[in-house]
This record gives structure tokens, sequence and C-alpha cells, in this order.
């Protein structure tokens, strides 16, 4: 217990520190990245249910406060407050129709759920349509935490994903969480226990759609623009990625893929990267194949295996 | 000249046949998703992009070897069959003991792939096919001009569509396909190969897909995107039709062509979005799709 405190203590020292070692921005691509991992673990590694159209929450956020902000000088933290709402909304929608079907059909409905808000995306006005929405200003925070310089958004962006990735440990610890651990181990078993399996899932698909919408909202803050590419279905992919590799339930796996992804699509980016698609396809294939547990997962088998041997 | 709505008549019946070679397609492509779902569980995500590779294969035997659109027509379609039994063989198989979730997964990964490979070659701005000769001009059916390809697409579509259905519920390999998409270890316990009939189906389905995407080299530009951009249209359309029933995938394609075509005349902005709102209607009132089982 003692060691998980200091464990957290140090990952927090971690964040307030890497900006001084690290790009911020590049910092804060990769937090509203792990941001969107963690809210969609919360659906797919706790609840079982794999959505493939999360791109949608991610860019309704992004776009919104996009709007919001620039067109109407909403205030930045007003703004992404906005986008976060209008994510849970579109969730509560969504979520609505595609629970009516399970497993496969469930990722296949969330996708062409997604694909209908990209032509949305793509053919109303207010988004800008191929340009997307550019120049959106950063403006100040409270009246007076100026948002122009990196680093003091850095810190802010890390405030919210601190405590977003705190909201997700406590939903995943509370008595809520365990219900869903229940509907992804057996959801018969689930149902025939009394639980209202359809209200579970509803509320766990609305809470992760919010918190898409908040990394994509933030995220839209960070870049001062919003484009089509964030609610793509390659974006949808990406997050994925980001869980699968770092490790589908687990706390931690989602901030580690999409640190580990982000931090590749940099690298690659900067030699040219138009393989970028092919080694995000085969590293796909290969965690389906190999390591199905990711590398949070990985490590956290190998830890048991060594104390086990030392316990006897 | 006769108008419907408010529509010129040949306006209208031009977009329609324009929607009955998109619904071919639809067909085509989610005849082949139904029957590899049937066989192996697993929802192929990959089928877009053995549609695109199958196009590009016709382009490369124009462009590399000189081989004309006949020739595409029989060997491309070959060829990414024969992808599909190093996918099923190599990748696929080891995945059959799993939640069938981890299928999408990888072939999802396979799609990147073979959408990343075209892009790194070819660029992602296309590359235009050239009709054959053949089948330059139109018909004149006194009411409308029917351009001579699109007549092509769509008789050479419904034959292989209906050529497949009648394959497998009058054939004995038809009959054994269906008992080993029931129930595969009693038609194993019969003596019937079973890993081979599986190997057969996913190659037919990717053998389709490639047919589709000759089909459509000379109607689009081949380009990397082609590939999943429709094959998310041929979920919603897998999933308004259930999987259930092959000649229920084959109708459900053709219809939602045909609505696509007459959105695009009566309110064309919605043209792109239209049958993933029926998909949500559907949905709403019937979850298991027009012919489908609740599984």
């Amino acid at each position: 217990m003692k060691l998980r405190v200091l464990g957290y203590g140090v990952l927090l020292l971690l964040g307030v520190l890497a900006p001084f070692a690290v790009y911020p921005v590049l910092l804060m691509k990769a937090l509203c990245g792990a941001l969107f991992a963690c809210a969609f673990n919360l659906l797919l590694g706790y609840t079982g249910l794999l959505s493939f159209g999360h791109a949608a929450f991610f860019g309704a956020g992004a776009y919104a406060t996009g709007y919001l902000v620039k067109a109407h000088g909403l205030s930045p933290g007003l703004g992404i407050l906005a986008g976060t709402a209008a994510a849970l909304v579109l969730g509560l929608i969504f979520g609505g129709i595609s629970i009516r079907r399970q497993g496969i059909y469930f990722a296949m409905i969330t996708l062409a759920l997604a694909q209908l808000m990209y032509f949305v995306f793509l053919e109303t006005s207010f988004t800008g349509g191929e340009d997307g929405i550019q120049g959106i200003p950063r403006g100040r925070l409270l009246w007076w935490i100026n948002l122009e310089n990196d680093r003091t958004l850095y810190y802010v962006v890390f405030a919210i994903f601190v405590f977003s990735f705190w909201l997700i440990y406590r939903i995943i610890h509370s008595p809520f969480g365990q219900v869903l651990k229940a509907i992804r181990e057996n959801e018969m078993r689930a149902i025939s226990l009394g639980y209202d399996v359809n209200r579970y899932k509803l509320l766990a698909f609305v809470l992760s759609a919010g918190l898409s919408g908040l990394a994509g909202a933030t995220n839209s803050i960070v870049f001062t623009f919003v484009t089509l590419s964030d609610a793509e279905w390659h974006a949808s992919g990406d997050v994925v990625l980001m869980t699968l590799l770092g490790g589908l339930g687990t706390i931690f796996g989602p901030v580690v893929g999409a640190f580990t992804i982000i931090g590749l699509q940099n690298q690659l980016a900067e030699r040219g990267g138009s393989l970028v698609t092919v080694i995000m396809g085969t590293i796909f294939i290969l965690c389906v194949l190999l390591f199905r547990r990711g590398i949070v997962g990985e490590v956290a088998a190998l830890y048991r295996r060594v104390v086990g041997i030392r316990a006897g | 000249m006769p108008e419907i709505f408010g529509v010129p008549l040949v306006a209208l019946l031009g977009q329609l046949m324009l929607g009955l070679v998109n619904g071919c397609f639809y067909a085509l492509l989610s005849l082949g998703l139904s029957i590899i779902f049937g066989m192996l569980n697993i929802i192929n995500f990959a089928h877009g992009a053995l549609y695109m590779t199958g196009a590009v294969f016709a382009w490369i035997a124009l462009d590399q070897f000189g081989l004309g659109y006949w020739w595409a027509l029989l060997l491309a379609p070959l060829t990414v069959a024969l992808l599909g039994v190093l996918i099923e063989r190599g990748l696929l198989r080891w995945l059959y003991a799993l939640d069938p979730l981890y299928g999408l997964l990888l072939t999802f990964g396979l799609a990147l792939v073979l959408e990343g490979l075209f892009r790194y070659r070819y660029g992602v701005s296309g590359l235009p096919y050239a009709q054959p000769a053949a089948f330059d001009g139109a018909f004149n059916l006194g009411f409308m001009f029917l351009p001579k390809y699109r007549g092509w697409v769509v008789v050479a579509s419904l034959l292989v569509c209906f050529g497949t259905w009648a394959l497998i519920e009058w054939t004995q390999l038809g009959a054994y396909l269906r008992a080993a998409t029931e129930n595969p270890r009693l038609v194993q316990a019969f003596g019937i190969n079973v890993p081979a009939m599986v190997s057969i189906t996913f190659a037919v389905g990717a053998g389709l897909a490639g047919l589709a995407g000759v089909l459509a080299a000379p109607q689009t530009q081949v380009s990397p995107l082609m590939g999943t951009n429709l094959i998310i249209v041929v979920f919603a359309v897998v999933v308004i039709g259930g999987m259930g029933s092959i000649l229920g995938s084959i109708l459900t394609g053709l219809g939602l062509g045909l609505i696509e075509g007459l959105t695009k005349v009566f309110y064309s902005q919605a043209s792109n979005t239209v049958v993933f709102v029926i998909m949500a209607l559907v949905l709403l009132m019937k979850p298991a799709g027009l012919f489908g089982r609740e599984r």
C-alpha cells in the first residue's frame, strides 16, 4: 500500500517536471491521447464493450469547443465543459442505439454511427467542412491564467488528466465498477442476479463518451484547431490500438499505450513517415497474436510470477 | 419531359441506376462478409482492403503485364482468394478459440497494413483504370441511356451473387458448408475436413471482394481509401439485413443502394448518411435486423 502511494507520488512528480525536459505540446498531445484511451478502456477493458467509433465523441467534444470558443467567444474553460456536455449527449443517443446488440454487432454499429458523425462534421456549416476550425483562441482560464503560454497550458491539461484519471479510478473501484466487471465476465449471470444490465452498460457508455469528449475538447484548445482527422475512423482505430498495446482492463495500460503510440508516431513523422499506417497495422496484428495482455498486463503477470516463486 | 416530384425522369432513373450499381457492390461484399462470419465467426474488417487489393491487382496486371480487363477479371479474384487462404492459415487460425472480437481487431490491423502499403507504393491520389473499349457508349432504352459498363456491372454482380447463393443452397459442398456453419464438431465427426472448408469459405469470400474490386476499378479511381470507406457502409448494410440469411444480405445490399440513389436525387446532402440513419432506425424497431435471428 505504501509502495503504491509512493509510486503515484513519483508519477505526479514526473508529470510536474516533464515539460522542462520534453516539448510541452507533444506532452499535451500524449496526455489528451492517454485520457482518450483511459475513457475508452472504461468501456472495453472494464465493461467488455468494443466500440469502434469513439472518435465520434472525441471529435464532437473538439468541434463543439472549437466552435463555441471561436465563434461565440466562450472562455476556454466553459468551452471545454460545453464540449464535454456535447459528447455526453451524443453518447446517450449512440449508446441507447448500439447497446441493443452485443459483441461484434456492437462494434460494427458504433463504427457506422461514428461514420455518420464524420459526414455530419464534413457537411454542416459550423464545422468548416474539409478545412475544419482553425485559429481557436486559447485565451485565459478564469480571467487570469494565460493559456497562450505552452507551459502554463501544460499544467492545466495535466490537472484535467489527473482529475479524470482519478475519476476513472474511483468509477472502476466503486460498486458500480464491480457490476461492470461482472457484466464483462458473464452478462447472463449479471442479468440473473437481478442487475439491469442495459442501464449499467448505457451509463458506462455515456461516461466513456463524455470523458472522450473532454479529451477532444482539451485537444482542440491545445492545438487551436480541429480537423476531420480527429473524427475519422483511423482515430477510432488508434485509440483501440493504444488500449490494446498498453493492456486491456489495466489502470495504467492505456496511458502507457498512448504515450508509446503517440511517441512512435511523432518519431516516424519526423522521418518522413509514409509507412506509419503499415507499422500501426503490424503492431495491431502482433498484439492480437502474441501480447493480448498488453505491455502493462505482461509486466504485471511477470511480476506476479516472480513474487509467486519467491513466496514459494 | 416527364417529371416525378419536380425531378426530371431521366435524372431520377440515372441516379437509380447508379444506386443499383453501388447496391451491387454492397451485395457482393456483404455476401462475402456473411459467409465468412457464418463459418469463422469473425467479422473481416480487411474485406474492404481485399476489395481494394482486387482493384489494384487489376491495375497492376494492365500496367505491368499488359493483361487487359478480362484477364484481370479472372486472375485478380483468384489472387485475392489465394491471399485470403494465406491470411486464414497464417493468422486467423490462431484466434478461433478466442473472443470473436480479436478477429475483428486482427483484420483491422491487416486492413491498415494493406492500405498503408498501397499508399506507400502509389500515393493517395488514386490510379485511373481505363474502361475496356467493348463497354464504350450506352444502350438507348427509349426512356433513358444506360452506359454499357454500368449495365455489365449489374448483370455480372447479380449473376455472381445468385450463383453463390445457388451453390450454397443446392450443391453438396453448399450443404456441407451450411452444416458446418450450424455445428462444425458434428460435421467433422462425419469425416468432413472442416478446417479445409473454413479455408475455402474465407477464400471464396475474399475472392468475391476481389471481384467486386475489379468491377469497380473502371468506375472509380483505384485509391487506398476506397476499401475501408466502403466497408463501413457495408457493415451498416449487414447490421440492417442481419447475417442469418444469404439471400437477405443480397437483397438488403441492392435495396440500400437504390435508396441511396433516390436520396441523391431528392436530398443530396443526406446521401452519404442515409444508410447509417436507416441502420439506427432498424435497430430501434427490430434489433436483430430485417432477416436476422437473435443470437
